[in-house]
């Protein structure tokens, strides 16, 4: 399953705004522990462009660790992640990893977007600044452009209107999605959510969750950590099952949701389903 | 975060809730119906509050009996008051008062963001470092250091650079005298020790913001500069300011202490002159009535300073004092014309006059 592509070192991408294309994934043995305890053993996961991967697995058993070190937000101690055969936290010469500086990290992990579960966003910027704030620091858009551009976002998640209000001005579906926005504006070719709904009432899940799937018909790279079965289901190419840090199964919802193999998935989804 | 969302749906959530239990059971629907009144229609009595009554009547007592001495008392000598009150003396010291409050705060906090920053670096260098600063600066009194600092010249009579470990200065040399005047020592010593102070109260600002905040950053690729001044800075700030207001504070009175290096500041100005004609008193006065008046110019600020960094943090901002008293004329207004002082707008209401408002106030 895991093939690492040989691919040569593709120079600094310049500013200019290219059309979204989704990118390609690949985790390959990873391993990480946290003082001594293993939390992801040995995954190994490649991610087609353009698929839409999500992950199952109960409370601790690293679905949000292996998220965050696609994008270098968490280091991995054996192994390699790389996006479009770039590693996100290294450069490679020759057969050796050199560890990036920060800035160069940075510059990077834009190519990667991430939805948290509790939306992060800045509360003393306005929703419209919130989007802005990182194509004007890193200089992608003029002000105008950016406001612009982030207006759009907002019509595109159904927020046309609220771009003046402050995050607490607005409900948790309503910030989550302000957040997916925000995640949008560096047009990552890779999107990382990470139980986007889990932090909402009930009834506020629909709202985000249509979002998701729009983004998901688009054409993106999108890898969803959540605990909704039927959404998974519905909108995910491949499910991913991890149990303690290990990928026990993964294949098309229809087979892994339907007729899991592996007994720790059968008795997780029963739980769940129940 | 967690939290905010509670409050963020609870309002609309409660409301309706409310109206299906009023109209979803039929039964004692019309017995409810009896009871329901609508607030604007009818009188709302207010609850008296007996005992307020009687604490507000003590102060009030106890206040007029001292602005009654004020005027009978003829020791507090209100002419020589008068008389000093702009003299040049005083007016000069409390100029001196006020560059040395801006140049201690301008030279602390500056240096406080620094050195708060280093010691939350990841950096052991830096935070051994800042933290050996802080520690040193706390504890040598701030006295000695102005001592130490106009007298540099003793310890070292010449600065320059030259040869590494010796005294041969020979790329530059400055006598450290005139490097050093006693302007110059007043806003280093000064400025050196509030630095100590003001890097505790921005760590502890720094360290109340979510870090959820910097990580979302940190994954938006936002540069460690951007990140640190634009987004933890600001919200550092709700924290940082009532801690920080106090300090300019304390500041402005503090500064007497020049008085070991002979600074004429208000306090030491008013001293001179009281020295010199035993009117002990009304100088005093003198000296209290304008640190009152530039204490409360702060207090003010510090007001609009912390409504500022409060924007997005609460729902609605309060209305200030002065848009409550506009509203209340209004009111009285409207009343004097038999008009209906329900009419007015209230002051605060949707987030977006908010917004206008809070402009207003920057
Ligand atoms: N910084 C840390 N230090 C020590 N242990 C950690 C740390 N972060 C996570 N862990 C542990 O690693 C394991 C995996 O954590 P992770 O957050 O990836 O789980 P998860 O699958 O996302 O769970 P959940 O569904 O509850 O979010 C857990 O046992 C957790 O306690
Ligand atoms: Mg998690």
């Amino acid at each position: 399953m895991s093939i690492t592509l040989e691919r040569p070192e593709t120079t600094e991408k310049d500013a200019t705004p290219i059309a979204v294309r989704p990118g390609r994934v690949e985790i390959h043995d990873v391993w990480k522990s946290y003082a001594g305890v293993p939390v992801l053993r040995g995954v190994s996961l490649d991610i087609e462009p353009g698929e839409v991967v999500a992950i199952l697995g109960p409370s601790g058993s690293g679905k949000s660790t292996l998220l965050r070190t696609i994008n270098h937000l968490e280091t991995i101690d054996r192994g390699s992640v790389t996006v479009d055969g770039e590693f996100i936290g290294y450069a490679r010469r020759g057969d050796r990893l050199h560890e990036l500086r920060e800035s160069e990290v940075l510059k990077r992990r834009t190519s990667v977007g991430v939805v948290f579960q509790n939306f992060n966003l800045f509360p003393h910027l306005t929703a419209l600044e919130n989007i802005t704030a990182a194509p004007l620091a890193l200089r992608r858009a003029t002000k105008a452009e950016a406001r612009e551009q982030a207006q759009a976002l907002l019509e595109r998640v159904g927020l046309g209107d609220k771009g003046a209000r402050y995050p607490r001005q607005l409900s948790g579906g309503q910030q989550q999605r302000v957040a997916i926005a925000r995640a949008l504006a560096l047009d990552p070719q890779v999107l990382l959510f990470d139980e986007p709904t889990s932090a909402l009432d009930p009834e506020l899940v629909g709202e985000v969750l249509s979002v998701i799937r729009d983004l998901a018909d688009s054409g993106r790279t999108l890898v969803i950590v959540t605990h909704e079965i039927g959404f998974a289901r519905e909108v995910a190419d491949r499910v991913v099952f991890l149990d303690e840090g290990e990928l026990l199964e993964q294949g098309p919802p229809s087979e892994v949701l339907v007729n899991p193999r592996h007994p720790r998935t059968q008795e997780f989804l029963a739980k769940v389903l129940a | 975060m967690s939290v905010a969302d509670d409050t963020t749906t609870r309002p609309a959530d409660g409301g309706a809730n409310a109206e299906q239990g009023a109209t979803a059971s039929t039964a004692p629907a019309a017995n409810r119906n009896r009871d329901r009144v609508d607030l604007s229609a009818v009188k709302v009595v207010p609850t008296r509050h007996w005992f307020r009554w009687v604490f507000g009547a003590v102060v009030v007592f106890v206040v007029a009996q001292l602005i009654w001495t004020l005027f009978t008392n003829d020791k507090y000598d209100w002419g020589t008051f008068g008389q000093y009150f702009f003299s040049e003396t005083v007016v000069n010291g409390l100029v001196l008062t006020l560059q040395l409050t801006v140049g201690a705060t301008v030279i602390g906090f500056g240096l406080g963001i620094l050195l708060a920053a280093g010691r939350l670096s990841k950096s052991w260098i830096l935070s051994s470092a800042s933290w050996a600063y802080i520690w040193f600066f706390r504890s040598v009194p701030l006295v000695v250091q102005l001592v130490v600092w106009y007298n540099l010249g003793y310890l070292f009579p010449q600065i320059g650079l030259g040869t590494p470990f010796t005294y041969d200065f020979w790329i530059v040399q400055v006598d450290t005298v005139t490097l050093i005047s006693q302007m110059a020592a007043a806003f280093l010593g000064l400025g050196l020790h509030q630095a100590a102070y003001s890097a505790e109260i921005i760590r502890g600002g720094l360290l109340s913001v979510d870090s959820g905040q910097l990580e979302a950053a940190g994954a938006l690729g936002l540069p460690r500069r951007v990140r640190f001044f634009r987004i933890v800075l600001p919200q550092a700030a709700r924290s940082i300011i009532p801690n920080a207001a106090n300090e300019v504070i304390s500041l402005v009175k503090g500064a007497s202490v020049v008085f070991v290096i002979a600074l004429p500041e208000l306090f030491y100005a008013v001293q001179v002159i009281y020295n010199r004609n035993s009117r002990v008193i009304p100088l005093l006065i003198v000296a209290v009535v304008w640190y009152t008046i530039v204490v409360t110019l702060l207090s003010i600020g510090q007001y609009y300073l912390e409504r500022h960094y409060a924007k997005g943090s609460v729902r609605v901002l309060p209305p200030t004092p002065l848009q409550r008293a506009r509203h209340w004329t209004r009111v009285q207004w409207a009343r004097l014309g038999d008009g209906d002082p329900a009419a007015v707008p209230a002051t605060t209401s949707t987030p977006d006059p908010t917004r206008s408002t809070d402009r207003r106030a920057r």
